[in-house]
């Protein structure tokens, strides 16, 4: 009965890649009305992908989503929807980015530490959220976005009053003290590709085998699952809460961490600035599954890569921001049609072996 | 046996003729005969899955059928939606009450046909000269101003016809009307439908439990495995020779044991007082007492809401006690967290399979893994043996009878028996010293009712000692070597199965007439 597996398996792809194309469809339109070639604006983008350094730089912007929609699956995966992806990444960065400057290790370890203190500073974010929903009952969609402008302003404030670092004359933007290069992510691959690529494949793979493969995460889907189910069981759905919170506000802390340790090596304004909201759009083409979330991370990040190449075509490149969006709906409307009609199959096929079982005594 | 000249004459209220039917995941019907004439009470008999819900869903318009006439006092009609059937006169009562709480009688029943004046505002005058005359004619007493929430349950399935009576219907179905009722209560539903028949109105009556149709019905057509079997009257016909011609065989019964009740006292609650979770209000149990030795069944009786839940929750420490004790195996367990209870031998049968049993949306085999997780031969350290638990989920189905394709469906997929099965198989899997099981063979079929009760009588002879919370009846009686009595809070009378009949627990359960017993 592996097959019963394997169909779940399609059926779940075959709906996301019809959500894709859907979108393709409608950005088509859209492209029609405003004036645009849509078959020249399609093979302009996708015919980039023959291109090195354009995939290269598609593995860069994949890491931070891949990420991102980790943070956002595991609360999912407890129905628990963490919106505030963006905020705890955005205090896990400047906190980072100032505790890095701060002290002096040798590489791996100095790269060590600001993960960890990423990853904490993410955690306790989050666990406002969780910890409001736990003791006071508060949903951790209000809380989360609330606490997100919160974040926002707080890091704002902070940096500009405490942290930013003395400008070398004629250098406009404003950046934090830069981290020593002991603390630099390094580039593997002719310089191009950032190492934190592996960091967010080994995020996804460790997030498939906790999830899937053990007590826990078992535990975690039940109470997401049913939560009644999971209560009566033993399971404490407030515990639950509270560790799915700081998981994902720990992966929402690692985010921003390409962009900090890999590329900019100081915190500014604008760094990393989105990747936790899309975040939740690639976890929702993906389905909460790591392969899914591996695979929607990639096309969002070649759509985002291979986008500047529209406009030398004349063709604004929000177009593919538009397409996101489109997807993202799609997706929703879509999977929720096919599970409909693929619940219904499930059931007629178990009725109809059924059926012929009893014929068949 | 109303079987006056003059409705024989005319023609039929409801005539099905070769009606057929098939959906996914549900028994169809096919060939389906039927014949009710007007003027009667008209049981549809069949246990559960034999096809009586589809067959009164196509009646009433919610679905189409693939074959077949349905005929209206002499009519043929073809419904689209239930508003059609409604337009013709036919009414339907449902098994869950579909009613706002917030709102009053009055409003529940003209919502949605609200007759208005012609600026559009509701005219509540008309409305309630009309629901008093319906009222009088059901001979029933409340206020129909009274907010619904106040209502107790017999009240709120009159407000239920009512609703249905003030839409025109003259042909009523009720679909299993005294599965919520307490004996009082149904008789009092039967004298309401009594005086509707003499009205000049037809009920269909469906329903499972030969008693009542016998007592109270005129005809009967009995159904079976999606098609009707016999047309009947209860001159015609005893319990016995309908029982049969409902399952095609014996009906299960829940009596019988040749083992004695052990010494060991399993599980112990005493002077438990537990808190309402609504602030102010009066205890949800009140200084409760309970024994149970091992190889016993201790019944629970009583109507819904009364504190079974609660009590199930504190013995579980799923919900804090204010005062008393509870120990198994003559361990206390204050101190004790849910997972910790389960370890020690304590296993539950939740009331609500979907709400508290099952996952339904995951495969079975992840179904007969919740709440064993700590199970040495399923685990390794953190992790899941999935070979194991889908070689052990395969164990489960085989010896309850669990009826599926493979241990990969989805739970949704199962009929309500064998998810039921499958929850009963799970928590004896662990082989527990205790069960608490709340109402383990609601909305399950015969035979898997009696796969339940095979497996309760078996392990209860192997030293298992159960508390069993019951609204059947006749399960309490049968299964039970003690029944304990539950009314608001309290445990209000011991009683004896051997001696105690349903008439007795009825008025115990609703509070009535509290002689002390033993």
């Amino acid at each position: 009965m592996k097959s019963q597996r394997l169909q779940r398996v399609l059926v779940t792809s075959a709906s996301s890649l019809l959500a894709v194309f859907v979108a393709l469809c409608i950005c088509a339109v859209i492209l029609l009305i405003t004036g645009k070639d849509p078959i020249q604006a399609y093979s302009t983008l996708f015919g980039a992908a023959g291109d090195v350094k354009v995939l290269q730089g598609t593995l860069n912007r994949a890491t931070p989503l891949m990420i991102s929609a980790a943070a956002v699956a595991i609360g999912f995966k407890m129905n628990l929807f963490n919106i505030g992806v963006e905020g705890q990444m955005r205090v896990a960065l400047l906190a980072t980015a100032v505790a890095g400057a701060a002290i002096d290790l040798p590489a791996p370890l100095h790269i060590l530490f600001c993960l960890v203190v990423a990853m904490a500073t993410g955690a306790i974010w989050a666990a406002f959220a969780g910890w409001l929903k736990v003791k006071r009952g508060v949903n951790e969609v209000i809380s989360t976005i609330m606490l997100n402008f919160v974040a926002l302003s707080l890091v704002a404030w902070a940096f500009d009053s405490f942290f930013t670092a003395d400008n070398a004359p004629g250098v406009l933007l404003v950046k934090t003290k830069e981290l020593p290069p002991s603390a630099w992510f390094p580039d593997i691959v002719d310089r191009r590709l950032n190492g934190m690529f592996f960091i967010a494949i080994l995020v996804l793979v460790l997030f498939y085998v906790l999830v899937w493969k053990t007590k826990f995460g078992f535990q975690l889907r039940a109470s997401g699952a049913n939560p009644g189910a999971a209560r009566v069981t033993g399971v404490n759905p407030k515990r639950m809460v509270m560790i799915s919170m700081l998981m994902s506000g720990a992966l929402a802390g690692l985010v921003g961490m390409r962009a900090l340790l890999g590329d900019v090596h100081a915190y500014q304004n604008n760094l990393a600035e989105q990747q936790g909201f899309n975040g939740i759009a690639v976890a929702l083409l993906g389905r909460n599954h790591p392969l899914g979330i591996l695979i929607s991370a990639l096309l969002f990040g070649y759509l985002g890569e291979a986008s500047g190449r529209l406009q030398l075509e004349d063709i604004p490149k929000e177009i593919t921001t538009i397409m996101t969006g489109i997807i993202v709906l799609a997706v929703v409307i879509i999977n929720e049609a096919v599970k409909r009609w693929d619940d219904k199959r499930i059931q007629h096929k178990a009725a109809l072996a059924l059926a012929s079982r009893v014929v068949a005594e | 046996m109303s079987g006056n000249s003059e409705s024989q004459s005319g023609p039929l209220a409801v005539e099905l003729h070769r009606i057929s039917k098939s959906f996914p995941g549900v028994i169809a019907n096919y060939a389906i005969e039927l014949m009710v004439r007007p003027g009667t009470i008209h049981a549809i008999v069949g246990e559960n899955g034999a096809g009586k819900s589809t067959l009164m869903k196509t009646l009433y318009g919610m679905h189409q059928p693939d074959d077949g006439t349905i005929t209206v006092n002499g009519h043929a009609v073809q419904f689209k939606t239930p508003t059609e059937a409604i337009a013709a006169g036919i009414g339907m009562v449902h098994q869950h009450f579909m009613l706002a709480d917030n709102l009053t009688i009055i409003e529940n029943i003209i919502l949605g046909a609200e007759p208005t004046d012609n600026r559009g505002r509701i005219n509540f005058g008309v409305a309630r000269e009309r629901i008093e005359v319906l009222m009088a004619s059901l001979g029933a007493t409340f206020d129909p101003g009274t907010n619904v929430s106040e209502l107790g349950v017999g009240q709120r399935q009159r407000v239920e016809i009512l609703k249905v009576l003030y839409r025109g219907a003259k042909i009523l179905i009720l679909d299993e009307p005294t599965a919520v009722l307490v004996p009082q209560e149904v008789e009092e539903l039967f004298e309401t439908l009594k005086r509707l028949v003499l009205d000049g109105s037809t009920v269909i009556f469906i329903s499972h439990k030969l008693d009542e149709v016998l007592t109270y019905c005129d005809e009967i057509t009995v159904m079976r495995q999606g098609t009707t079997v016999a047309h009947t009257t209860p001159a015609q016909v005893d319990r016995r020779t309908l029982a049969q011609l409902m399952v095609g065989s014996d009906l299960p019964d829940p009596s019988g044991r040749e083992t004695e009740v052990g010494e060991d006292i399993l599980l112990q609650v005493s002077g438990l007082n537990v808190a309402s979770e609504i602030p102010g209000a009066k205890l949800a149990l009140q200084n409760i007492n309970i024994t149970v030795h091992s190889g016993e069944i201790v019944g629970i009786a009583g109507v819904e809401g009364n504190g079974q839940f609660e009590l199930c929750e504190a013995i579980l420490g799923l919900r804090p006690k204010l005062s008393g004790t509870i120990s198994v195996d003559s361990s206390e367990l204050s101190e004790s967290d849910t997972r910790t209870r389960r370890e020690m031998g304590l296993s539950y049968i939740a009331f609500d399979r979907h709400r508290e049993g099952l996952l339904l949306d995951a495969p079975l085999w992840e179904n007969t893994f919740l709440g064993r997780e700590e199970n040495a031969t399923l685990t390794a350290g953190p992790f899941m043996k999935n070979r194991s638990i889908e070689a052990d989920s395969r164990v489960i189905i085989e010896r309850f009878g669990v009826l599926t394709p493979s241990e990969q469906v989805p739970a949704f997929a199962l009929s309500g028996g064998n998810q039921q099965k499958l929850v009963v198989g799970r928590e004896m899997a662990s082989n527990p010293k205790i069960l608490l099981a709340a109402h383990p063979t609601r909305g399950v079929d015969v035979g898997a009712q009696s796969a339940i009760w095979d497996e309760l009588r078996i392990a209860r002879d192997r030293g298992l000692a159960v508390l069993l919370i019951s609204a059947d009846l006749e399960e309490l009686i049968g299964l039970s070597d003690r029944i304990l009595v539950m009314f608001d809070g309290h445990i209000t009378a011991e009683l004896d199965p051997n001696t105690a009949t349903p008439e007795m627990l009825g008025t115990y359960m609703t509070g009535g007439e509290i002689v002390t017993s033993l």
